[in-house]
């Protein structure tokens, strides 16, 4: 732990936050998208952007999974939830995400068989514990969580579990960051990259940032001092006009990832479009379990309906995620949408965008 | 088959769901909005741990008693540092020590799970005498209840508690002041984490244990040492943070945390980092969040500090007239945000 309580170090982060104004002084207005969810998180609840000077903007992008999720995929999961002999297992921050027809935990409280676990390998123990259900796990997360997933699905066909399956609806992170600069609805200066996703997929995979976007990328860890590390990378880039991508968690991400987890993807997986809230169908944005799996798919195993999905009425998540809403500037903010009854997504993760403005408002 | 769900307004957001009960804001608009709205007593709208009833002028007593009920739902029933007996006599002796009563009779009933080992049962019944006798708190009356397999985690428990106020004892948030420090009794997290893992099945290391454990010593360790006592909250199921945020409530003043000044295990923090929890909200069952006048804070420090139940005690903030009604975290870069209630229940995150 000392070792962490180096990257909060109060001295080293004020040292780094009169690098940033000195930097930045002069130079014109900078605006950085955090990608990733965590750093959203992170930079709320340690208020960092009070630290900032006034030219140096960040916005929040599309990186919370749980975000993401489109209002289908929730709905499939709901429904799914509400079959005789189906347990649903899923981590804790979906459990309150709206579908259009109640949340899991709401199905939960009418009866229906839902429970959190803390891995994917809880919940292949699971389904080895209740032989009497079909137990479904629902793939939710970006590269971070998919080889862990992965792994579960390729040892239930080593052991021949039949009552195991995923519910993939697994994303793919360096396509969305491509989508949401293409569609030219926000003007960046830089990005910084997510950690635990780069961490697995290694910070070379960026590199599409300056060489395409002629932006620069700064990958960083969840500390203040990596997060305020990575600005300063970001904000030199600016001012010397040398987009490059900087590697800032070197503690954890090499440039070429973890191949033993890349590999046990490669081996479940095959890359398809998406559906991502926010963005729209994202081309070879998703990951799919490939043929020879098809019997842990749930999607394929248990003939999940086609439904039709409300997005909830006046939600303006889809322009938080994609960078050109601040989350107090949709109406529903903090009045009608609060993390105890929410409207989207947005706002129930605690790596939600609007959540965590909410949650981790700075006091004024 | 597919279950139908009621469609959305139907009355879905209206049933009683498991975030009801973690301590965060829907408890509180749970209590505020069912229970107190038809249970008008004035002693039960204080929402203190136990309720104190003036017992001067009756045949001649002086002073008052505290009284106290709870229940204690927990999975698994044994876990490290403790188990469901030692948990409810813990938790009743702090609910009275919190109204600065001596803790002296306590009232125990017990659901029983239809397939319960009967080793089990006793072994905590066992562990509920032994730790109400280190307590000094009688276990006096009692029920037992089974109900069918399916329906209850192994068992339950409830509780009733009564104890003794001194004369002249008298403890309240109408007696916060601004500029009055908050002080704690230990590490914060080590029971939620703790249990968490159990459930899990995860050992991560051998010091997290539940803190659980009967603090009326601790407490009793303050009027000793003639500490002017304002305010005293047994930090349970929201941790610190649900406490903080309920003085804070309605109140004309606001508190301010240093988050640096937070005792937190080394191990808590790192579970905590991992599952994206902060431990200002998660469970403890062995800690004693006091508000003291400034002149007071060293004195009450040295009390707890040389108690062995407050070895890790510290002044972890104040009493402002600054943001009336609200918890402001201050963090170590000189920033400073608003602690908030959490919405539901404490789930893991994603990644
Ligand atoms: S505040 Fe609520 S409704 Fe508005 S964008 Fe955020 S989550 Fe959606």
């Amino acid at each position: 732990m000392r070792y962490l309580s180096d990257f909060r170090d109060a001295a080293a982060c004020a040292a780094l936050a009169e690098r940033i104004r000195r930097l930045a002084h002069g130079a014109g207005e900078m605006q950085f998208m955090e990608f990733c969810g965590g750093h959203t998180h992170a930079i709320a609840r340690h208020g960092l952007r009070s630290l900032l000077p006034e030219n140096v903007r960040l916005v929040s992008g599309p990186g919370c999974p749980v975000c993401v999720s489109s209002q289908g995929d929730v709905d499939r999961a709901v429904a799914l939830a509400g079959r005789d002999g189906v347990t649903v297992v899923t981590f804790g921050d979906m459990m309150q995400v709206p579908g259009s027809e109640g949340s899991l935990q709401e199905a939960r409280a009418l009866g229906a068989d839902v429970r959190v676990v803390y891995s994917p390998a809880d919940a292949l123990r699971l389904a080895v514990d209740c032989p009497g259900r079909q137990v479904v796990f629902l793939g939710v997360g970006f590269e971070t969580t998919a080889p862990a997933v992965a792994a579960t699905v390729l040892q239930a066909q080593r052991q021949g579990i039949t009552n195991y399956s995923v519910l993939s609806l697994h994303k793919l992170t360096p396509p969305a960051m491509r989508a949401v600069l293409d569609a030219g609805e926000v003007r960046l200066d830089g990005v910084i990259g997510p950690g635990h996703v780069s961490t697995v997929i290694g910070a070379g995979a960026w590199r599409f940032l300056p060489e395409e976007h002629g932006l620069g990328c700064a990958v960083a860890g969840f500390e203040p001092a990596d997060l305020l590390l990575a600005v300063a990378e970001l904000v030199r880039m600016v001012v010397e006009g040398r987009p490059e991508v900087a590697n800032c968690y070197r503690r954890s991400v090499s440039d070429g990832g973890n191949s033993r987890a890349l590999a046990v993807m490669e081996q479940a997986f095959q890359v398809v479009d998406a559906d991502w809230r926010g963005l729209g169908v994202v081309p070879a944005s998703g990951l799919h379990f490939r043929p020879e799996l098809a019997d842990l798919d749930a999607g394929a195993r248990l003939a999940l309906p086609k439904l039709e999905s409300r997005e909830p009425a006046g939600c303006r998540c889809g322009e938080v995620l994609r960078g050109v809403l601040e989350p107090s500037q949709c109406p529903l903010f903090g009045s009608a949408c609060t993390p105890e009854s929410p409207v989207g997504p947005c706002m129930v993760s605690t790596e939600g965008a609007c959540s965590a403005h909410y949650l981790l408002r700075e006091a004024g | 088959m597919l279950r139908s769900l009621p469609a959305e307004g139907s009355g879905v957001s209206e049933r009683i769901r498991l975030a009801h009960g973690s301590g965060g804001e829907l408890s509180r608009r749970l209590v505020h909005e069912v229970f107190l709205r038809y249970l008008l007593d004035p002693e039960l709208a204080r929402l203190e741990d136990s309720a104190v009833l003036s017992a001067d002028g009756l045949d001649g007593a002086c002073g008052a008693l505290a009284f106290t009920t709870d229940s204690y739902v927990v999975s698994p029933l044994e876990f490290p540092g403790g188990d469901i007996g030692k948990l409810a006599v813990c938790g009743t002796v702090n609910d009275l020590a919190a109204a600065g009563a001596r803790p002296l009779w306590m009232a125990a009933g017990w659901i029983l799970e239809e397939g319960l080992p009967l080793d089990t049962l006793e072994r905590l019944v066992r562990s509920m005498a032994e730790w109400s006798a280190a307590a000094g708190i009688r276990v006096v009356t009692g029920d037992t209840k089974v109900v069918p397999q399916g329906l209850a985690d192994g068992a339950y428990v409830n509780t009733s508690g009564v104890g003794w106020v001194p004369q002249g004892r008298c403890l309240g948030r109408q007696r916060v002041r601004s500029g009055d420090r908050v002080l704690v009794s230990g590490c914060l997290g080590d029971h939620g984490v703790a249990v968490m893992l159990a459930r899990q099945g995860i050992s991560m290391s051998a010091h997290l244990v539940s803190d659980v454990a009967p603090l009326h010593g601790l407490v009793q360790s303050l009027f000793d040492a003639e500490v002017d006592v304002r305010w005293l909250r047994d930090a349970t199921r929201g941790g610190l943070g649900s406490v903080l945020c309920e003085l804070a409530q309605g109140a004309n003043y606001g508190i301010e945390v240093e988050e640096q000044s937070l005792p937190v295990r080394a191990e808590v923090s790192g579970a905590a980092e991992l599952l994206g929890l902060d431990p200002l909200f998660i469970a403890n069952e062995g800690k004693m969040v006091v508000v003291v006048p400034p002149e007071d804070a060293a004195a009450a420090l040295g009390a707890w500090n040389s108690h062995p139940l407050g070895r890790d005690a510290a002044v972890v903030g104040r009493v402002t007239e600054k943001h009336p009604g609200r918890v402001v975290s201050l963090t170590p870069y000189g920033t400073s945000r608003i602690v908030h209630l959490p919405a539901g229940e404490l789930l893991p995150r994603i990644c």
